[in-house]
């Protein structure tokens, strides 16, 4: 039973989370002292509140616990946000190597699980073989990481990149029809992939029938981290069908704002720019560039 | 990369899908010039990829040896069972790459290096390090003496493994080759080895538990090295203060200052120094982002795809990156492991006298009133 979902237009610029959680990818010095300064989610809502105010309304984030606590605020306060949308990007990769660490894999996933016990019975246990099934196991991990979001809106949800290219590589392309398909169906929600292998995703995904996906992964002038070629990039960009979302579009601060955008906003099939920053002067500075140089629709 | 036909391709079997296995084997599948299969006794990961992916899925390693004509494998089991797994391979004409630490026993070490080298065999061992470009920088400044005589190193690494007591495995037991120091240290002891060679002496070594019951969690130690530099090793995997695994060196020399992490490479020079023009007088960085190309393959930073990266391109007589990451290169840090372990154990050998040194003239001073 496949209801497709109505169809969600992305907005061009989305607010990300590196910044919060000290994902600094030039210096450790940096990611510290943000991690410093967003301790409190207070300093976290300020920052996204400055966001919001300017127009921008998406907040894709990871599922890390501390979001949990931006999900709160903004249930409990409908009428300061009545457009704000959250895309879920799961799973927050760190918390599960950590769990992964102390329980072991089979305990990794039965701690995240509901009834976490039974789950651990069933797959240490005699049945095991005929309950290891992937799929069934993924659907119930997924809906434990989306309860943060309850009543909330997610009209598009991600797989993070440490899993997707996981999977990509392991050939283990089946992984990524069971998210489509219960994204889809449980949450009527668009499935996206983050990856920093645009042009292998895109061909896996073909392969498993999944058109015109929303795929998130690094696109900039120099090719900074876009791994199979600037080349192959462009070449899906210009003669595939997809979503593309840009990440790292100024590529760490290693190309000029103005440039970086101006370049990026001419490409074909991009529907939207994630980007990251800490104070009201870059969130506007970002804004007006990218009001100034996206001229196709 | 364009994709050669399936018989030109190098047949790699990735062996033990543990922590490190599964994302080597990750990598391995993804290369275009690789056909990859995957080897392990077995358990519910192996049931499920076995179940869901295209390349064959072995449950016996000797059995797979015998059947299947490989051109090289992967070894990214319990380090106690590398040597033996790593002997079997090579008798067959297999090329290697083994995840470090390389072997429990130096002298066993040595022996795989010789019998590697005797076939004429590539071999390479898992120290990521090796190939992030901060510290591949620091390996160009030091061999061109940007800092003049090294004196004063601090290796450091320090990260969330260990942070209540825990359930056991292998690497909670230390005759399995668990513990801080194969695990964590032998990061920044490796990276010293690289740049200084093995150590002349080791002494003050400290292992000790934290939350663990038969191994440690945390390691200090000094080491000196014949070039005359003295190291402090200082590492902790009880430290949740670090997002995941950070690894840190500061070397003070007699013409200035470098600090390296996976992030970049910070340099002071007091005198700019003629081999290095890219490098001025004063304070500078190099960032690791600007020092790195982008792989055929991204899983978890570039440094885990450009070690594969190299073994396969040696395997098929294209040019490696000339990173030097073989067994005998391992030998050297599971010797310097070796010698932390018997100096703690108050059996290391009295210190040899370090390599004669100018005498550095005393700070003069006004009339001796200053």
């Amino acid at each position: 039973m496949t209801h497709q979902p109505e169809t969600h237009q992305m907005d061009r610029l989305l607010f990300g989370d590196n910044q919060f959680f000290g994902v600094n990818h030039m210096s450790e010095d940096k990611a510290r002292a943000q991690m410093m300064r967003f301790r409190d989610t207070g300093a976290i809502m300020e920052v996204l509140d400055q966001a919001y105010d300017a127009g921008i309304r998406t907040f894709m984030c990871t599922t890390h616990e501390r979001i949990r606590e931006v999900a709160d605020v903004v249930r409990a306060n409908p009428a300061r946000y009545p457009d704000f949308l959250f895309y879920p990007c799961m799973p927050y990769a760190h918390k599960y190597a950590n769990a992964m660490t102390d329980l072991g894999l089979v305990g990794a996933i039965s701690s995240f699980l509901p009834e976490g016990g039974k789950m651990a019975a069933m797959l240490s246990g005699g049945m095991a073989l005929a309950q290891k099934d992937a799929g069934s196991i993924a659907r119930l991990l997924i809906d434990a990481e989306m309860k943060m979001f309850a009543g909330l809106k997610t009209p598009v949800i991600f797989l993070q990149n440490v899993f997707t290219d996981l999977m990509l590589g392991l050939g283990f392309t089946g992984a990524f029809r069971i998210f489509h398909d219960h994204v889809r169906e449980k949450y009527g929600a668009e499935p996206g992939y983050i990856t920093m292998n645009l042009p292998a995703l895109y061909k896996a995904l073909s392969e498993e029938g999944i058109e015109n996906p929303v795929i998130c992964a690094n696109i900039n002038k120099i090719g900074f981290r876009m791994c199979g070629g600037h080349q192959a990039y462009l070449d899906v960009l210009q003669n595939g069908r997809l979503q593309a979302v840009a990440m790292s579009v100024y590529a760490s601060g290693a190309i000029p704002a103005e440039e970086a955008i101006s370049w990026v906003t001419a490409l074909p099939n991009l529907k939207s720019i994630v980007f990251g920053a800490s104070s009201r002067g870059n969130i506007l500075s970002t804004r007006d560039l990218v009001a100034q140089h996206w001229k196709h629709p | 990369m364009t994709k050669p036909p399936a018989a030109a391709r190098t047949r790699i079997a990735v062996v033990g899908l543990g922590k490190m296995g599964l994302s080597h084997f990750a990598m391995v599948n993804a290369h275009p010039e690789v056909t990859a299969m995957a080897c392990d006794a077995g358990g519910f990961l192996t049931d499920v990829l076995e179940k869901n992916i295209k390349a064959p899925v072995f449950r016996d390693y000797d059995a797979m040896l015998a059947s299947e004509p490989l051109d090289a494998v992967l070894i990214a089991t319990p380090s106690r069972l590398h040597g033996p797994m790593v002997r079997a391979a090579l008798e067959r004409g297999c090329h290697v790459f083994c995840e470090k630490p390389f072997t429990l026993d130096w002298r066993l070490s040595e022996e795989l290096a010789d019998l590697a080298e005797a076939k004429g065999l590539v071999n390479r061992v898992g120290y990521h390090y090796r190939h992030v470009g901060a510290f591949g920088e620091v390996a160009r400044l030091l061999s061109a003496g940007a800092i003049g005589q090294v004196t004063h190193v601090l290796a450091e690494a320090y990260g969330p493994v260990v942070l209540a007591p825990k359930r056991s495995t292998w690497r909670s037991q230390k005759g399995e080759g668990g513990g801080c120091l194969y695990d964590y240290a032998a990061h920044p002891l490796n990276l010293l080895n690289w740049y200084f060679g093995t150590p002349v002496s080791v002494a003050g070594s400290v292992l000790a538990p934290i939350f663990s019951t038969d191994v440690d969690d945390q390691v200090m130690s000094t080491l000196r090295f014949a070039n005359g530099a003295t190291a402090q090793l200082s590492v902790n995997w009880s430290d949740d203060s670090q997002r995941k695994m950070t690894t840190r060196l500061t070397f003070i020399g007699t013409n200035g200052r470098i600090f390296a992490d996976r992030q970049e490479c910070q340099i002071y020079l007091r005198k700019a120094v003629e081999a290095l023009p890219d490098i001025p007088q004063g304070h500078s960085v190099k960032y690791t982002t600007e020092l790195t190309t982008d792989p055929w393959f991204y899983l978890r930073g570039e440094e885990y795809s450009h070690q594969i990266g190299d073994f396969v391109a040696e395997i098929r007589g294209e040019a490696p990156s000339g990173v030097p990451n073989d067994f005998r290169a391992a030998a050297q840090t599971d010797r310097t492991i070796a010698m932390i372990l018997e100096d703690q154990a108050g059996l290391a050998a009295p210190p040899r006298p370090v390599s004669r040194r100018p005498e550095t003239p005393r700070k003069r001073r006004f009339f001796g009133l200053l």
